[in-house]
């Protein structure tokens, strides 16, 4: 299929500081190896996509770390490949709106990027998207539908799934494009919320960001999709299988818990055989149980030794767990020390963290305590 | 032209490893899996890499497809360069002969080209049968410091196990005086790894007296050394201390694979410092399911476990089935073992299935030997697969 990918990295940070402090949103650790952004990566290379962009705004060391040449994602290619995107700054730019914070102005600040952009359509993603689409489909809906922009929707029940940064999309009986609001805390009933997975003709994107630029618009659902309403063929296509978008801590730990309790869960992510979800290789050895182990329901990466028990539990590679040391419902980074006779509940340690001798940390599910990268308690 | 490099390797990963039997039957031996997660051939890889040395010929020849797939462009192990990196050298049809590699010297032999490509003043031959980590370039700089044609590398063994063993007799400056192949009443216990530092133009010189002798066999062992201790070479031992197993039957597979557990482990491959490098598949982490009970194991990305695994090495994608049962086994990828049964003391290759309730082997205190079970395989649920049994499809199909 001819298209181009460009993938957003930072624009939901605020969501979630304590996980942002020293990463992007796409590179977020989640479920053991992976960072949020080998989801969206992964969803496009699966469907052939080869030349991606993605756009970095701050805190992107992590992330070029992760990505690296992108040959992990056989993306290191003479021929487009990945391109890590940083800000474009002039000396003699506006310094007080110099960076960007909506989705349309990071692709003001990246439009000599996208005019060299050959193939003929743009799937654009955000990273706070966890889900395994099949993208083939929706260039193929896309296509078939001659439509000029197409979103990806999920239906979501607003009675019991509450959040308050979501934009919904209502369509016709043609899935053309209606009406688009963000959600508010009195709404009810079923909607189609936006997943932020789009596909666009490449010269419609380069002529609606001039147009942005020359308008001073901001806002793509408010300046572009609102007022080209019933102009341009605008399509929603529905996304049925698993997908979860985080939007705040207790999201993240909730999503991460979903992992183990169902295992439909992981199968959708990661049981697809042609599908399957790319991430930087780091070498680990396979993990080790000593004698007296005792693990029972745990995503478990490689690399990682376990003297004591786990229980309810996503280890990250390299983790270290003691003995005599009881570790439930928590979510352990790279390379955490718990080391011997430590007592975890409800915890999420990021990297490198180190867990003393008989510690005791006990949290909620529904406030998980965390405990930053490096930190030694 | 672009720098020469100081020493090549030659890396001879032909052999067809028949005493391994099934597992064997469409890889070369190289290529056979060991430890969760790597192939034989990623340990000698790994060294070079490790050691600084940039630039391996692959010698094939046996069933090479799984092996030349594996190496690839060399890239999971940082040896994909500009100039150099890891090459396979298959036998080829040469300007007015074509053969197959006749023995290890020939091997080299008909890759002269290859290695005067890289201009070295050393060659390291290395061999794709063990496992072990080893620091080529401690060895090299051995070699220069005693100003030697050749260093063999040895390991001291048990006098038992000498007979088994190309042993070579030194004098106490470390130089070798006398080299017996698997000799009767062994005089030393410095056993040869098949590991030889050759100064290029000596080596290129015994090779091409050695390919203009009719009788020769065109080995290292059985020709070329023995050659150049007769004509008085400055040839020395390099003494090795560590780990080092040559896993070329099924019981020192099983045993090699075993030595990577235990709480301090005789084999440790969490080492940071001398990783051991592999090519990665894109897989999911494990997951330990609620009937999942693991003690002394390692377990690898891609697996599903729900019952009792003890003792065992169990490689990517295997799925435990609730209330099965893996004790003093290896598992090899892809295999299915089925509720309620059970595996002992045995072997399964990859991808094969084990149905319900079927029982595999029985426990290694009273077993005559260990069990190996063929690839892609089904054994029918409550079948019971006897002690020390190989089973390929030939047999399975024969016994049903």
């Amino acid at each position: 299929m001819n298209a181009a990918g460009i993938i957003f990295s930072n624009l939901h940070d605020n969501n979630i500081t304590e996980l942002t402090r020293q990463r992007t949103m796409a590179s977020i650790p989640f479920a053991c190896r992976y960072r949020l952004i080998d989801f969206a990566l992964s969803n496009m290379v699966n469907s052939g996509i080869t030349n991606i962009n993605v756009i970095a705004h701050y805190n992107y060391h992590s992330l070029m770390d992760h990505i690296g040449t992108g040959k992990d994602w056989d993306l290191a290619r003479r021929t487009g490949g990945i391109k890590i995107l940083p800000p474009y700054i002039t000396a003699y730019a506006n310094v007080t709106n110099s960076l960007y914070n909506t989705r349309l102005e990071a692709l003001k600040s990246v439009i000599h990027s996208i005019r060299h952009i050959r193939e003929d359509l743009v799937v654009l993603s955000d990273c706070d998207v966890i889900c395994n689409i099949d993208i083939d489909k929706l260039l193929k809906y896309h296509t078939d539908a001659n439509a000029d922009i197409t979103m990806v929707v999920k239906s979501v029940d607003l009675d019991t799934n509450m959040s308050d940064c979501r934009v919904i999309l209502e369509s016709d009986e043609n899935c053309q494009i209606t009406d688009v609001y963000k959600e508010t805390p009195n709404m009810k009933g079923k909607k189609d919320a936006c997943l932020y997975i789009w596909v666009i003709n490449k010269d419609l994107l380069i002529s609606t960001v001039n147009d942005a630029i020359a308008h001073d618009y901001t806002s793509f659902s408010h300046d572009i999709i609102a007022k080209n309403i019933g102009k341009l063929n605008m399509q929603v296509y529905h996304y049925t299988d698993y997908s979860a978008t985080i939007s705040s801590f207790n999201d993240y730990f909730a999503t991460s818990m979903q992992l183990l309790e169902n295992g439909d869960t992981r199968e959708s992510l990661f049981g697809i055989s042609d599908r399957p979800v790319f991430t930087k290789v780091r070498n680990s050895p396979p993990t080790k149980y000593a004698n007296g182990s005792c693990v029972s329901n745990s995503l478990i990466a490689d690399g990682c030794i376990i003297e004591g028990e786990v229980d309810n539990c996503i280890l990250f590679r390299g983790v270290k767990i003691g003995r005599g040391a009881v570790v439930k419902n928590s979510i352990l980074f790279q390379d955490t020390v718990v080391s011997n006779n430590v007592y975890l509940n409800c915890v999420v340690t990021d990297k490198n963290a180190v867990i003393r001798d008989g510690r005791v940390l006990s949290g909620h599910e529904t406030m998980p305590i965390y405990v930053e990268k490096g930190r030694m308690i | 032209m672009f720098k020469k490099k100081e020493c090549v390797a030659m890396l001879l990963a032909g052999g067809q490893g028949s005493r391994l039997y099934t597992l064997t039957e469409k890889t070369a031996k190289p290529a056979v899996p060991f430890g969760g997660k790597y192939r034989i051939i990623d340990f000698p890889l790994s060294n070079c890499i490790n050691s600084g040395i940039d630039t391996v010929g692959v010698l094939t020849q046996y069933q090479p497809l799984v092996l030349n797939e594996y190496i690839g462009n060399g890239e999971p192990w940082d040896l994909d360069r500009v100039y150099g990196g890891v090459r396979v050298l298959p036998p080829y049809q040469g300007h007015d002969s074509s053969e197959w590699y006749k023995g290890t010297a020939n091997a080299i032999y008909q890759n002269i080209n290859f290695i005067d490509l890289y201009d070295p003043d050393y060659v390291i031959i290395l061999s794709g049968d063990h496992i072990y980590k080893m620091d080529y370039n401690a060895m090299l700089q051995f070699h220069k410091e005693k100003g030697a044609a050749c260093t063999i590398a040895v390991l001291d063994v048990s006098l038992e196990e000498a007979s088994r063993f190309g042993i070579m007799n030194t004098n106490p400056d470390g130089s070798i005086f006398e080299f017996e192949e698997k000799p009767k009443h062994p005089k030393s216990t410095k056993a040869s790894m098949g590991i030889y530092i050759f100064n290029k133009n000596t080596l290129f010189d015994y090779l091409i007296a050695d390919e203009a002798n009719p009788n020769s066999s065109n080995d290292f062992g059985k020709n070329i050394i023995p050659e150049m201790l007769k004509a008085g070479e400055k040839m020395y031992a390099y003494d090795f201390e560590g780990y080092w197993k040559d896993v070329g039957t099924i019981a020192s597979l099983w045993e090699a694979n075993m030595d990577l557990l235990g709480d301090q482990p005789v084999f440790n491959i969490h080492d940071r410092a001398w990783r051991i490098f592999f090519r990665n598949n894109p897989l999911p982490p494990h997951f330990a399911d609620k009937g999942s009970f693991v003690e002394n194991s390692i377990i690898t990305e891609g697996c599903k476990i729900n019952g009792l695994v003890k003792d065992s090495v169990i490689f990517n994608s295997v799925v435990v089935g609730k209330g099965a049962k893996i004790i003093d086994s290896v598992i090899l990828p892809g295999v299915v073992i089925e509720d309620g049964a059970t595996v002992e003391y045995s072997i399964i290759d990859s991808d094969t299935v084990i149905k319900k309730n079927a029982h595999i082997g029985s426990p290694k205190k009273t077993a005559k030997g260990i069990t190996v079970i063929g690839s892609n395989l089904t054994v029918n649920k409550d079948d019971i697969i006897e002690v020390g049994a190989m089973v390929n499809a030939e047999t399975l199909s024969s016994k049903a």
